[in-house]
Parts: structure tokens; C-alpha cells; sequence
């Protein structure tokens, strides 16, 4: 029994009821949120907990080791404990409505940003046919949140952190944007399922028909993009601890810390679902029928296992940038946006639409091959030419 | 149909106290804050009447472009968020005349309609159709506005550039 036919059933038992179809829908609408609430908790806890290990790692340091046994498991669930027993601090010279308002606003952004994530085949909130430009409009809500939260603190620090996000978001969303066109002219939709649907099968037998070979420059536009978006290093002058102390939410402490906090890594699995959707062929990838267990379900549990797991092999990249590079200066992050990104995705652009105009698709593909083939042997020729350091450093 | 009517209503009256809020708030961000609470609304307006490309887009330009830019430009300006803003300006009289104008036209419109008003043409995907039509039958205004925005660009940057 899928999802689908489970939420059929309740209508039906609804209408035999005599109540109106809003019932139903309010029912199934109040259960999925609850749903993703609780994934979006529960993943958030967990990416924390992983991140502090991977820093740790990379720092030669263990991380959390004590709070639950195992390698510290619990220490996300102990400090969530800890900041929801903490006092609700507003500042007196705070501006309160805007000061409440700000995580609310910032945290229903990411929440929304989840409707149009395509889990499994079928198992997708709704499948919006405007989903990737739905996504990308209500993930800019965001900044939204952070302008009303840095502002209404009344703290300098807080209000530099605030036009530091707002100067960024509103840069790097052209190329984001843009990057992102890509794969819709291929696909020709921009329905998250529909783009997914759309990467299946294989180029010449062996290649999957995932965007991220045809369009690779689109990928990593995007990706450098949404570094940006998620405000996280070498992108984070918005928080820059070393210069404006926490950034936009200095004077905020509690569970409305925790709110944003939740809010941020909540993004960050938005913002690899999308790459994960329109890059990384979403669902697929290989699976078999399960003993004693339907085809479509089996189908849907292994898609679910690759979409989570491709999600989270962006996501562990993400955090391993954080700990490997340093933080631009703010001219550098502008320079980079408007003079190097934003003509790359123009390019891309005008590439893609070219070949599609021609009708010859595979050009795309052998080109991106190319350009990868061309990058590693760059970086191998670099790496060859760098006198080796043997032993210690 | 009657619970279409009611979440109308809704979002109607939330859409039209925002306006009032950035209207009649004396702190120009509060005013600017209330403002992107009022494009919210218009772009729930737009999912009402199943123009869902329309709502998204006026989020991410409006919303996302638009009022993010006005924040930063308001917190560029030194203290003027401290400021308390004028409410009733000098041209109080002519806005007036204005907008009773307005709502005389629009109550004229709704009671006996305008050829203007003609049922809009039942569309299973707008954005598709929207495309087609940019490119096709629009194509000449389209341009014409890019070119105005590539004009605006670059005296904006002319402005901004004198030293």
C-alpha cells in the first residue's frame, strides 16, 4: 500500500462521513508537516553532531566523545536540552515585534522549502509544476528573516551581519538562478518530479543520464552559489565570528538561537536536495526487488536510500570546505559573484541553448566530460609539478 | 466555492493591513518589514486565481530582490531607522484625489465590468504558456523593457560612479 492510496482511503472514508473535503485535506496537510518537523529536527541534530565530528576530524581533534557512549551520539540532543531551558532573553533596546517575528520568519522559509522535495518516486509533498522556481523563491525568504533579525537587535554587530547577508543573497542568487536553467531547458519542466523522471536511464549503456554530465559547470555555479546562500565558509562574512562576534544573531539566545540554528542546517539539506534533484539524477540508482515486498515500494525505499545518501555526500562536502578554506574578504565574495560566476553561467547558458537548438543532446554530454577530464588532468599536471613532502611537515 | 471566498477574504485582509502598516508606520523598516508581509500576500493572491508562476516570481523578485535591496538601502542611510518617518506627505491633497480616482474606477469595474475584465482563459500550466507568448507574440516589449532595465543598470552605475 503506498502513500497515495492511504490518503485516497481517508478521503473516501471522509466524504462517506458527510464532511467537506477540506477536512481530509487539513488532516493529511497538519500529518506531512509534522513529518518533515520532525525529519528537519532530527536531521538537524544530527548534521551538528556530524559536523563538530568532521571539524574534529580535520583538526586532528575527537569532537564529542562523552554524552551518550558511543562517540558522543547524544551531545546535539543534550545541548537542544540546554538551550530550550535557557532564559528568553530580548534586549531593552530591541525592537521586540521584528525581534520575535525574525526566526519564525527565517525557519517557516527553510520549512516550506521542504514541499517540493522529491524523496522517492511519489513521494513528493506536491509536485508543484513551477517546483525549482518555488523552491528558489521561498528559500530567499530567508535573508528576509536575517535583515528583520539583524535590524531589530539594535546591535552594530547584528546590523553589519545583516547588509553583509543581504549584499550576498542578492548577488548570488543571480547566478544560482541562472545556473539552475540549465537542466530545466534540458528537461523542459521545471517539476521536481519531472526533472528527476527526466535523468533516468543511461548514456552510451554505461553513463547515467544525470545532469550533473551535460551541465557540470551549471553544477558548480550552483554549488559555490548555494555555499553563499547557506551563509556558510568560505562564504560566512555575514557571521564571520572573528569580526562581527556571532553576525546577525548576537543577541539572540535560547530556543530562539536554537530556531536558527535548526533553520540553517535545515537549509543546507534544501540546498543539496536541489543540487541532488537537478544535478544528481535524485532517486535513482540501481535496486531489486525486495522479498515479500511489492515493486513499487521496493523501488521507492531504494530510491529514498539514494536520494538521502546523495543529499548527504553534498552535504559531508559542504562541511569539509567549511573546515579546508578560508574566509573571503567581502570585495573578493562581490568581485567573484559578479565578474567570474555570473559570466560562467551566462556562458553555460547560451552553450546549453545553442546544442538544444541543434538537437544534438550528446554534444552536451561529451563537452562536460570533456571539461572534467581537461580539470583533472590540470590539477594532476599541478600536483605532479609541486615538489612532494615526505613525512612530517 | 464558499471556502475559496473565505481564504480570499482572508488573504485580502491580511494583504491590505500590511499595505496600511508600511502606509501609516512611523519606523521605515517596520514599514519595509510589513511590506514584503503585504508581496507575500499578493503572491498568495496569485496561487488563488492560478497564476503560480506569477506568485513565485513576485516572491523572488519582490520579495527576494526588491525589498532586500530597500532594507539595505534604508540601513545604509545612517539612522534613519531612527527616525521617525512623515506619514502625511505634501502632495497630501493630489495622492487624495488619486486615490478616491481609483477606488471609483475599480467600483465601477466590479459592478459593471470592463472589457478588460473578460474571464481570463482556463490554462492547465501558465508558465508554459507565458514562455511561448514572451517569445513569440510579446517579443518586441519584452525587449523593449530589457533594454530600459539595461539603461536603468547603467545609469545607476553612472550615478553611483562620480568622484
Amino acid at each position: 500500500m503506498t502513500f497515495a492510496s492511504l490518503v485516497e482511503r481517508l478521503y473516501a472514508v471522509t466524504e462517506a462521513w458527510g464532511l467537506p473535503w477540506i477536512v481530509p485535506t487539513l488532516v493529511v496537510m497538519t500529518i506531512v508537516a509534522a513529518v518533515i518537523l520532525g525529519y528537519i529536527a532530527v536531521a538537524a541534530m544530527f548534521l551538528i553532531w556530524w559536523e563538530r565530528k568532521i571539524s574534529a576530524h580535520i583538526q586532528v581533534r575527537f569532537g564529542p566523545m562523552r554524552v551518550g557512549g558511543w562517540h558522543g551520539w547524544a551531545q546535539s540532543i543534550a545541548d537542544g536540552i540546554k538551550l530550550l531551558l535557557k532564559e528568553d532573553v530580548i534586549p531593552a533596546g530591541a525592537d521586540k515585534v521584528v525581534f520575535v517575528l525574525a526566526p519564525m520568519v527565517v525557519f517557516a522559509a527553510a520549512l516550506a522549502a521542504y514541499v517540493t522535495i522529491p524523496w522517492a518516486p511519489g513521494l513528493i509533498v506536491r509536485d508543484l509544476n513551477i517546483g525549482i522556481l518555488y523552491m528558489v523563491a521561498i528559500s530567499s525568504l530567508v535573508v528576509v528573516g536575517i535583515i528583520m533579525a539583524g535590524w531589530s537587535s539594535n546591535n552594530k554587530y547584528s546590523v553589519l551581519g545583516a547588509m553583509r547577508s543581504a549584499a550576498q543573497a542578492v548577488s548570488y542568487e543571480v547566478p544560482l538562478v541562472l545556473s539552475l536553467l540549465g537542466p530545466v531547458m534540458i528537461a523542459g519542466t521545471m517539476s521536481m518530479g519531472k526533472l528527476v523522471e527526466a535523468q533516468g536511464g543511461r548514456w552510451f549503456g554505461f553513463l547515467p543520464k544525470w545532469f550533473v554530465f551535460p551541465q557540470i559547470v551549471a553544477f558548480l555555479v550552483y554549488f559555490t552559489c548555494a555555499l553563499a546562500e547557506c551563509n556558510r565558509l568560505p562564504f560566512d562574512i555575514p557571521e564571520a565570528e572573528s569580526e562581527l562576534v556571532a553576525g546577525f544573531h548576537v543577541e539572540y539566545s535560547g530556543m530562539r538561537f536554537a530556531i536558527f540554528f535548526l533553520a540553517e542546517y535545515a537549509n543546507m539539506f534544501v540546498v543539496a536536495a536541489i543540487a541532488t534533484t537537478m544535478f544528481l539524477g535524485g532517486w535513482h540508482g540501481p535496486w531489486f526487488p525486495l522479498p515479500g515486498l511489492p515493486r513499487e515500494v521496493a523501488q521507492g525505499l531504494f530510491g529514498l536510500f539514494w536520494f538521502l545518501v546523495k543529499c548527504y555526500v553534498l552535504i559531508f562536502v559542504m562541511m569539509w570546505l567549511r573546515w579546508t578554506l578560508a574566509r573571503l574578504r567581502v570585495d573578493q565574495l562581490m568581485d567573484f559573484a559578479w565578474k567570474v560566476l555570473l559570466p560562467i553561467a551566462f556562458a553555460n547558458l547560451i552553450v546549453t541553448g545553442l546544442v538544444l537548438v541543434l538537437g544534438k543532446q550528446a554534444l552536451l554530454y561529451v563537452l562536460g566530460i570533456a571539461i572534467v577530464l581537461l580539470v583533472a588532468i590540470a590539477l594532476a599536471a599541478r600536483a605532479v609539478g609541486r615538489p612532494v613532502r615526505v613525512g612530517k611537515a | 466555492m464558499t471556502l475559496k471566498l473565505g481564504i480570499f477574504y482572508f488573504l485580502a485582509a491580511f494583504t491590505v493591513w500590511a499595505a496600511a502598516v508600511v502606509v501609516l508606520g512611523k519606523n521605515i523598516v517596520r514599514a519595509a518589514v510589513a511590506l514584503i508581509f503585504s508581496f507575500c500576500g499578493m503572491a498568495a493572491l496569485y496561487v488563488l486565481l492560478d497564476a503560480e508562476f506569477l506568485a513565485a516570481v513576485q516572491v523572488l523578485i519582490y520579495v527576494g530582490g526588491i525589498t532586500i535591496l530597500l532594507l539595505f538601502a534604508i540601513m545604509l542611510t545612517s539612522r534613519i531607522g531612527a527616525k521617525a518617518a512623515r506619514v502625511i506627505n505634501d502632495q497630501a491633497f493630489l495622492s487624495g484625489i488619486a486615490a478616491v480616482g481609483l477606488l471609483a474606477g475599480l467600483i465601477y469595474a466590479s459592478t459593471f465590468g470592463i472589457g478588460a475584465m473578460a474571464g481570463p482563459p482556463r490554462l492547465p500550466e501558465t508558465a508554459p504558456f507565458l514562455g511561448r507568448a514572451l517569445l513569440t507574440t510579446y517579443a518586441l516589449p519584452f525587449e523593449v523593457v530589457s533594454v530600459l532595465l539595461l539603461a536603468a543598470l547603467v545609469g545607476a552605475i553612472i550615478l553611483a560612479r562620480k568622484e
